[in-house]
């Protein structure tokens, strides 16, 4: 917490100086669940604080930098308490060319429900769930974009480990994941260099990329401690084991009328299997309903992979459905409804997200999930009593 | 030599009298004609930059801001491309809106959300839709493309002071438009827009456009300062505050591509 008060105060010296801008939010979070705790020292409901500061400036030739620390403190659990640096990176920019060294963030997919091609960042899985929060990713990115499209090229010299629940937390396994025992498959291990190459590039009404990436596979495989070493009979952990993987994905959106088509894919060749996973699916939007003012929104998506384990893994043959109300209001209202049915299994699970803004500075985020059927077989089973709904008030400056 | 290419100039002079003199046979002529000349006028600046703050006011006086930054860029024989970056309200500080308009095809748009530093492709048919809870509509903020209207030029009128052309334009897209027509105020001398009346597609009045503080640049675009948009069927209303416009700012077609909304800010 002392590197936090100086990096605070050093950020407000620089934005006081004039020398950049200072903006982001703090924000309290709460979150209930609905039944009491499946597993030993697992508390029922928690609370947290968080800030995510951002600092910027740019100078006169383009060229920028950014600073976004984060840090989250949370009732419940100490896994869940981290500091992390999201963004400290120096752009420079030179006609179609471009570079950007230090902790950045990319994403890239066109799908809403899955984000399966994305893979720069890893995953920061214990602050929520939904896979869409990221730990800064060290990097040395370089662009360029000549008349036939964008060519970029990562190394990341630093590999992130995945963020689980700690033994207090909500959210996770029956058995907690060790992440401070990670093994992996490079003797390098965290040191090891993934390169990534990418193309992408808009035609018509479609943007469409490519990309190769080797190196470090942000999912890890979580291991029994027993399959390591048959000597350790502890059933309380579990070992993540991150893979070297060489993987060529795709991702693709459409535009056209009221329709949004989104597509992703990837074919994956690592440790155990080689394997293809892809999600597809569309948008339809129905524009100002009855002169309303208010847009809806149907969405639809498919995931599907091919893996021998297909059973325990998420998103293997599972349908998405998902209805988007935006009012166009002055709050910024948003609410979306989502609802996902794997389609061996038979377990299926229920989303609501719902946001307005209050005042210039005030934001409010009511959110629920609902495992409705967990199949004592399936990925879901584990998490079957931890329905839950999260309130979330973020004040932005 | 000389003698032959006197007749070809004797001939486009003689055609030019024709046209600038003889008032063109139907008011449907004469509104395309006002119109075109407008778009004419209002063309050729090549790229632009403006700071525009918004303010809503709803029914019961409550007023809320926002601010942006808007860059521009004509696109020769195309339509314009334009970035639309968010300052406050704070929440979607950092959020860009990429608009690419075309003449006839759908216009392409992009949303970039710095939260997640995600491209979003949106759907194009999006016209109607109010434009960031304002009172102005996606179709009302985009570059008005002249071939994506009709016109009928139906009177002279005075208007504030000005000697005023009063045209009538029909959206192409009338599945799509929020309206059924729109009724403009152009003044003669300079074809600036003064007041556009817009009528929803049961053909009643729906909102009022006032623009005031026009001022000129590069000797030749003129452009409101403020704008006042009123709708009469809900009682709230949008003004834009336009500042600090400068024109011929070196930006180039690359800054508005979708592939460059993750570094700029």
């Amino acid at each position: 917490m002392k590197i936090l008060a100086v990096l605070a105060t050093w950020m407000v010296g620089l934005a006081a100086a004039g020398a950049g801008e200072i903006s982001g939010y703090v924000s309290v979070e709460g979150r209930g669940f609905l039944h009491d705790a499946l597993y030993d020292g697992q508390d029922r409901d928690n609370g947290s604080i968080a800030a995510q500061p951002e600092y910027y400036h740019e100078w006169e030739n383009g060229s920028s930098f950014t600073f976004v620390p984060f840090a989250r403190i949370d009732s419940a659990d100490s896994e869940r308490t981290h500091f992390d640096v999201r963004e400290l990176n120096y752009l420079y920019r030179e006609g179609i060319w471009f570079f950007r060294l230090g902790f950045g963030k990319v994403f890239w997919g066109a799908t809403e429900f899955v984000h399966l091609v994305d893979i720069i960042n890893q995953t920061d899985f214990v602050e929520h769930i939904d896979g869409e929060d990221k730990l800064g990713q060290p990097m040395l990115q370089f662009g360029i974009s000549p008349s036939w499209g964008n060519v970029e090229v990562f190394i990341l010299p630093y590999f992130r480990e995945r963020t689980f629940p700690g033994e207090d937390g909500r959210l996770r396994t029956s058995r907690v994941v060790d992440t401070d025992d990670a093994i992996f498959e490079s003797s390098s291990e965290e040191s090891a260099k993934d390169l990534v190459m990418r193309y992408s590039n808009t035609i018509g009404s479609a943007d469409f990329g490519v990309y190769f990436f080797r190196g470090t596979s942000r999912e890890p495989l979580l291991a029994t401690p027993d399959l390591i070493d048959p000597n350790d009979t502890d059933e309380t952990r579990l070992i993540p084991f991150y893979e070297q993987i060489n993987q060529i994905g795709a991702d693709v959106q459409y535009a056209t009328g009221n329709w949004l088509w989104k597509w992703e894919g990837y074919f994956r060749n690592g440790y155990f299997q080689d394997y293809f996973a892809t999600v597809g699916g569309f948008e339809y939007t129905f524009f100002d309903v009855a002169g309303s003012g208010h847009d809806i929104s149907v969405l639809s998506e498919y995931s599907w992979n091919d893996r021998d384990d297909g059973g325990m893994t998420i998103f293997q043959n599972d349908l998405f459905g998902g209805l988007r109300w935006a009012p166009n209001d002055e709050a910024g209202t948003q609410l979306l409804v989502g609802f996902s049915q794997d389609m061996e299994q038979h377990e299926n699970a229920l989303t609501i997200e719902a946001s307005r803004r209050f005042g210039a500075h005030w934001r409010l985020i009511v959110e629920a999930w609902c495992f409705l059927n967990a199949e004592p077989s399936g990925v879901l089973h584990e998490l079957r009593d931890d329905d839950f709904a999260r309130l979330e008030l973020a004040y932005y400056f | 030599m000389q003698s032959m290419t006197k007749i070809p100039v004797m001939a486009v002079v003689l055609l030019w009298t024709a046209v600038a003199w003889s008032a063109p046979a139907t008011p449907d002529e004469r509104g395309w004609e006002i119109a075109r000349e407008a778009d004419r006028r209002s063309s050729g600046y090549g790229d632009s930059t403006a700071h525009l703050r918004m303010i809503l006011r709803n029914r019961q006086g409550q007023e809320s801001e926002r601010a942006m930054r808007i860059r521009s860029l004509e696109i020769e024989g195309d339509g314009t491309k334009s970035l639309c970056i968010f300052d406050t309200p704070r929440d979607v500080k950092g959020t860009i809106l990429l608009t690419h308009t075309h003449k006839t095809e759908d216009d392409d748009q992009w949303l970039y959300l710095p939260a997640l530093r995600r491209v979003r492709r949106i759907a194009a048919q999006n016209k109607s839709g109010s434009f960031m809870g304002s009172e102005y509509s996606y179709e009302d903020i985009a570059t008005q493309e002249l071939e994506k209207y009709t016109y009928t030029w139906l009177r002279d009128e005075t208007y504030d002071g000005n000697d005023c052309f009063v045209v009538e334009r029909r959206p192409v897209d009338q599945a799509h438009s929020g309206y059924s027509r729109q009724v403009a105020w152009l003044d003669k001398s300079a074809y600036r827009t003064w007041k556009v009346d817009y009528y929803d597609r049961k053909d009643d009045l729906l909102k009022t456009l006032t623009c005031k503080g026009f001022r000129i640049y590069q000797d030749r675009f003129w452009r409101a300062g403020e704008m006042n948009m009123v709708n009469h069927q809900t009682g709230k209303s949008t003004r834009l505050l336009w500042s600090d416009h400068t024109f011929g700012t070196g930006q180039n077609e690359l800054d508005f591509e979708r592939s460059r909304l993750t570094l700029i800010r």
